[in-house]
Parts: C-alpha cells; structure tokens; sequence
C-alpha cells in the first residue's frame, strides 16, 4: 500500500514533483547525481510528509508550515552584495567565510584566502575534482528513507558546498558558512552539503543561518554530511537567526571514525517552525561526541531539537546539554535518543534536557530515549521543564534587583551555560551578547 | 526605624506569628531568640517581603512608611537587608556582576550615579576582606559550591556592600564553627553605628557573646513573651526555653 494521499501530503509534494519533473526534463544540464536523485524520489513518493502521527513528529506539525504554490527555485539574483555579508561579520573572529545564497555556493562573496590546502568548491564541480571523495561520501550518510526531508532534498540536483580538510591539516582560523536565505516571493530553499574532515585534520566551522527575505514566508530544507575521520578534532556551530517567517528542517548528519572528537551548538533564535534533526554516528572506536543546543523561542515560534546519538563501536563517550526558554505561545522541543548497539561495550552516554517556561501558552516537551544493546554502559540522562526558581528569583530582589532584571540574570546564566562550550572566545562574546538582546 | 505593631501572619492558612510587636529604633541592636517552630524565619521572611506569607492583622512600618505595601527589592533599596538562613545559590550568575547589578539598583534609587567599575571592585576587595572571604570566591557563581560558612559570609559580604539601614539576621550563626562565627560577628560588629539598626534572629545564645545587643526579645509561639537586656540572652543560655514555655504554659495549651 503506497503510504501518499493527496490528504497526507499537502501541495508541496506536488510541487515538488512537479518541480522535480521541470527541472530533470531533459534540457541537457548536467546531472551529476542522477543515482541519489532516484533513490531520493523514490524514498520521497513512498514516505510522503510526516504527520504528528509519526513518533519522532509528535510535538511538530511541520505540515502547517509548508508553503503552498512556492517557487522551488533557489533564486541566485544577486541582491547580496559584500556589504550584505559584511554585516554578518562577528567582532574580533577572525574567519575565512563560505557565502551560500539560497543553498547555492557564491564563490565571489566568499573569503577563501590563505586556507593551505583545505578545498572549498561546488558539489558539482568536486564531482569531477574530487570524485573518490563524493562517490566514497556523498549521499552515504543521509539515508534518503530515514526521512522524508533527506529524501525530499536528495531528489534534486542541489549544489551547495563540498568542503574538505586533508589528512593532517590542522586549520588554524574557524571557518565561517553563511546562509543567506534571499527570497522575494514565498519559497522552498534546499541545501545540500557535504564537509569531510581528513584523519588526524583539526577545524572550527561556523554555520550561521539568516535572511534578507523579511514578511516572505520560506521554507528551509537543509542537509548536511560531515565525516570526521580518524583522530579528528572538529568543532561545528550553527546559529539559526532567520527571522520569524523562516519554516527549516535543518538535518545533520555526522560520522565519526576511531578517536575522533565532534562537538557541535546549535543555537535557536529567531525563527518560524525549525526543526533541527542532528545524528552522530560514533562508528569509530574511542570517539567523542559533544552536542549542545540553546533555545530560545518568542511569539509563535516553534523549536523542535531532534538528537540521535548511535554508539556503534567500543569505549566511546558521548555528552548531550539542550536547554530552551520558551516565552508567549512558543513552543519548544527535545527528543533526544541514545543507542548504544551491541558491540558499543564501555560506552559513556550522558545527556541533560532543561527547559524554562515563562508563559502559561509556552510549551516544553522533552523526550529522552535510551536504546541499550550492549551491558557494559554508563548511560543517563536528566530532563526538567519548569519555571524560572522562585527562590532564587525572590534572592534577588531582596537584594533590591527589581523582577525583571531578576530573571534576565538568571535566564541569561541559564543560557550561559550553553555558549560555554563555544571554545572561540569572541564568538562566545558575541552569543552572549545576543543572547541578552533576545532574553530582554 | 522599624515597628511591628500586633503582627498576624499566616503561611498556608497556617497562623505562625499571633500577634507580635516590636519597636528598633536607629543604631539599636536587638536580638530575638526562640526555639524551632517559634515564628522566628517567618518573621524575617515578612520583613524581606517573601510572598509566602499572609499577614492578616497588624502593620510593619519602615522608617515610618508601611512595609507591608512594598515589593522586596522595593524594602532593600529603603536599605532593609535579610542575610538568609539559607542563601541561594545562583549558578551561572557570577558574584561580580550581581553584586554591581545589586548596588547600582540601590544607588540610582537614591539618586546617586552608577559606581565606576574601579571604585566598585576596590569596594569588593575591601569588603570581602571584612569577613576573609577569599578573593577567588567573587569570581564565582553567587554561592556556588561555597561551604556553609562561606555562604554565611558571603552574606554579611552583600551587606557590608549594600550599607543598609536596618539588617535582619536570620540565624547566620547556624552551622558555623567558632572562628567562623567571630569573623561573622566580626563583621557586623565594624557596621555597627548609631544609625544602623540590627535585628539578629537566633536560636542561641553564642552569637550573642560577640555580637552584644541592646534588647533580647524571647519568641515564642508567634508572640514576643519576654523583653530584657544582654543578660536575659545569658539566663536563656542557661536554663533553655522550657521555663518560659512553663511561664505561657497556659496560654500555649489553650
């Protein structure tokens, strides 16, 4: 029985075949991934778009979000100018800096000097450039029947970013991706990418998501791959800030090998609907894996933080802090599940969820899992979803700090905790900085 | 300065003080001892503004105007101050910037400037040395991970810094040893002036031998039952609480 019903999957999945038709039919544009492009659509007509029905989109009805009669193009006008990203720049952090307009990777607003031998270019063209390395990853992570979103973003010939950090190759300033959602009209945005991080290679990424798109409602969807290969040490950040009429289902899909370290932070400001789907795989012996989200979401806002760690191999330690500070009708959440396979034997699992509502209409769920194969583990984890301490609120005042500076210093260190695993100093500066702006 | 005038007050439809009235007036040091469960930290809880409480009778004035009307970072910035029986601990929040954050809320309040950040850790060192509290511990988290006595400390720290008018103690002797307890006592006793008044809430006497007060007021069961000078702070030393429970005996049953 086909899982698809006009009902199910609203006018998007039209659209998008529709558009998938167009843009593949036959004009004579080149095709590198014409393999994914078909198990992509396959995966998408069988799986449809998700509904609260499905487990792992019980608190996101992602439906409501999803345009109807928007352009799928991304559309590369050249609006963005350098100025643009000038305006991005973050004081005192030194970076070299991707520019992605509309998923679309704009070499000539980007900064790639003095990178040695790290390779930055088009998925396309690394398809010929590096084409061991595309065929050995590329689309081999992101399992286009996992999820609808994958699917859907696999089934089209996207060109984002194929970055890639040789074996050895220690990358002393942080990377900066910047995604610029531009639209004029309400559209449907899709990135792809793919980051593989040689052995023994150390970097610093920093994705930031924004737009210049204002009441135009957009809807984002992202995929990336990143491979961490062995005795690796990456550090990943993403900062989501794309404005209130941005919907984005953001999927990350990492792979670490044997003793690798992965630490990435997603942090959540403004935003419509997003979704953010992060899997490490520890497919590695004696991997580190680090995951850290902050929150914080106002108005009708909607956060919804999916995590999966899969603890494959022995001796690994995985470590998980989320928290969010959910105000007006906001709604915030976290699943986050844990496995830990059969083989995975003296894994070391820890995660925390904590949660702040500040509203009667706010909502927090949270929702750990722990999957546990394997006998020999140390797993926990801790979730709380509450009001601000009403202790430590009246503590305060006693000391003559009025209510509302009360709770913007116990919110603020609240989120702090969270920037303090942001290892870049002026980057940690700079959350702070915007992070008071938003608890304000 | 301050006066409690047939106080009623209520926690939970709980009635714990049943009528209590005193009188400080500015510079005097009064001590107010009772045994557990004698109204003492609801006592001080209503000074400070907690919300818990209910007061159903009676009235509290402060420098003459009603307290009772005041939020509580209101009533510390007239320059009431409650060091806790038990201080909170504030993760996250570092002992720096509450303080500064504390202290120019009292100054623009009285309408003086904001403290220049070199004065104003000139002030944290000098205080903090007041009551030898380690310099690393302002760095910290507001109480984080301090002992009990460090926590205690660190409240007479707050108050040195916030100069109030009237400072209520409430039980900061408890769980302190003995240096603790004079370097405490130390503290308070250098704040000490004719326009400063104290309230010092304890369940002992031994506070009370370094920090000597003017009046000692005996609680119990929500109502001062008993008045005196320094001395009646040493008979209670002496004979425990049980005589003057024998003295209202009376009254308690009914």
């Amino acid at each position: 029985m086909s899982m698809i019903s006009s009902e199910k999957t609203p006018d998007l999945y039209n659209n998008a075949l529709e558009e998938y038709d167009r843009v593949f039919s036959g004009d004579g544009a080149p095709r590198p991934f014409a393999e994914l492009r078909r198990r992509g659509r396959d995966a998408f007509e069988l799986l449809g778009i998700p509904t609260k029905k499905h487990e792992s989109w019980k608190y996101t009805d992602i439906r409501k979000v999803l345009p109807s009669g928007a352009t799928f193009e991304g559309q590369t006008d050249l609006r963005i100018t350098p100025e643009d990203v000038a305006t991005h720049a973050i004081p005192r952090l030194d970076t070299r800096t991707i520019v992605v307009v509309n998923g679309v990777f704009r070499p000539s607003l980007s900064n790639l000097t003095d990178l040695g031998n790290v390779i930055i270019t088009s998925l396309r063209n690394a398809k010929d450039s590096h084409a061991d390395k595309l065929k050995e990853h590329f689309g081999r992570y992101a399992d286009v029947n996992e999820s609808s979103f994958v699917a859907l973003n696999s089934a089209f010939d996207l060109d984002g970013v194929f970055l890639c950090v040789p074996d050895g190759a220690i990358v002393e300033r942080p990377i900066r991706i910047l995604h610029v959602v531009d639209a004029e009209t309400e559209s449907v945005i899709q990135g792809r990418h793919l980051f593989v991080f040689g052995k023994n290679s150390q970097a610093r990424i920093i994705e930031s998501h924004e737009a210049r798109s204002g009441d135009v409602n957009t809807f984002g969807n992202h995929v990336t791959e990143i491979v961490v290969g062995q005795d690796a040490v990456i550090d990943h950040y993403r900062i989501e800030n794309e404005g209130d009429n941005a919907a984005q289902v953001n999927t990350t899909q990492v792979i670490q090998k044997d003793r690798s370290v992965f630490s990435t932070v997603t942090f959540t400001f403004a935003s419509g609907l997003i979704r953010n789907d992060v899997t490490v795989v520890a497919d590695g012996e004696f991997c580190e894996s680090n995951l850290g989200g902050l929150y914080i979401a106002r108005g009708g806002q909607h956060v919804d933080n999916h995590t999966l760690v899969d603890h494959v191999k022995p001796g690994c330690n995985s470590n998980e802090l989320y928290k969010g500070v959910i105000y007006d009708q906001a709604t915030g959440v976290f699943n986050g599940k844990v496995m830990v396979r059969r083989e995975a034997q003296q894994t070391n699992a820890y995660q925390q969820s904590q949660g702040v509502v500040l509203s009667d209409d706010a909502d927090h769920y949270s929702k750990p899992e722990l999957e546990i194969y394997a006998d020999d583990v140390k797993c926990s984890h801790g979730s709380t979803t509450g009001e601000i301490d009403p202790d430590a609120l009246f503590y305060c005042r006693a000391r003559g700090i009025s209510l509302d500076d009360a709770r913007s210093i116990l919110l603020y260190a609240f989120a702090h905790d969270v920037v303090e695993q942001v290892k870049l100093e002026p980057l940690r500066d700079w959350l702070d900085a915007r992070i008071g702006e938003r608890l304000d | 300065m301050l006066n409690i005038n047939n106080l009623h007050a209520s926690v939970e439809d709980n009635e714990i003080l049943k009528g209590l009235s005193l009188e400080v007036l500015p510079g005097e040091v009064h001590a107010i001892m009772g045994p557990n469960g004698s109204g003492k930290s609801t006592l001080a809880g209503v000074l400070a503004g907690k919300e818990d409480y209910e007061i159903s009778e009676g009235t509290i004035t402060f420098k003459g105007v009603d307290l009772t009307e005041m939020a509580p970072e209101e009533r510390a910035r007239e320059g009431l101050f409650l060091a806790f029986q038990y201080p909170v601990e504030l993760p996250g929040v570092s002992t720096m910037q509450f303080m500064k954050t504390a202290v120019n809320s009292m100054r623009v309040h009285r309408g003086l400037p904001e403290m220049n950040v070199a004065e104003f850790i000139k002030q944290m060192r000098e205080k903090a040395d007041f009551v030898h509290l380690d310099h690393d511990l302002m760095r910290r988290a507001v109480n984080e991970g301090f002992s009990g006595g460090e926590k205690k400390r660190a409240e007479i720290f707050q108050m040195a810094m916030l100069d109030p008018q009237l400072a209520v103690l409430d039980e900061t002797d408890s769980g302190l040893d003995i240096d603790a307890l004079r370097i405490v006592a130390d503290g308070v006793n250098k704040l000490r002036d004719e326009e400063r008044s104290f309230v010092i809430i304890t369940h002992y006497q031994r506070l009370l031998n370094f920090i000597v007060p003017d009046y000692v007021h005996i609680l119990l069961d929500g109502r001062i039952v008993k008045s005196g000078g320094p001395e009646l702070a040493l008979e209670m030393e002496d004979k425990g609480y049980d005589w003057i429970k024998e003295e209202n005996g009376a009254e308690l049953v009914a």
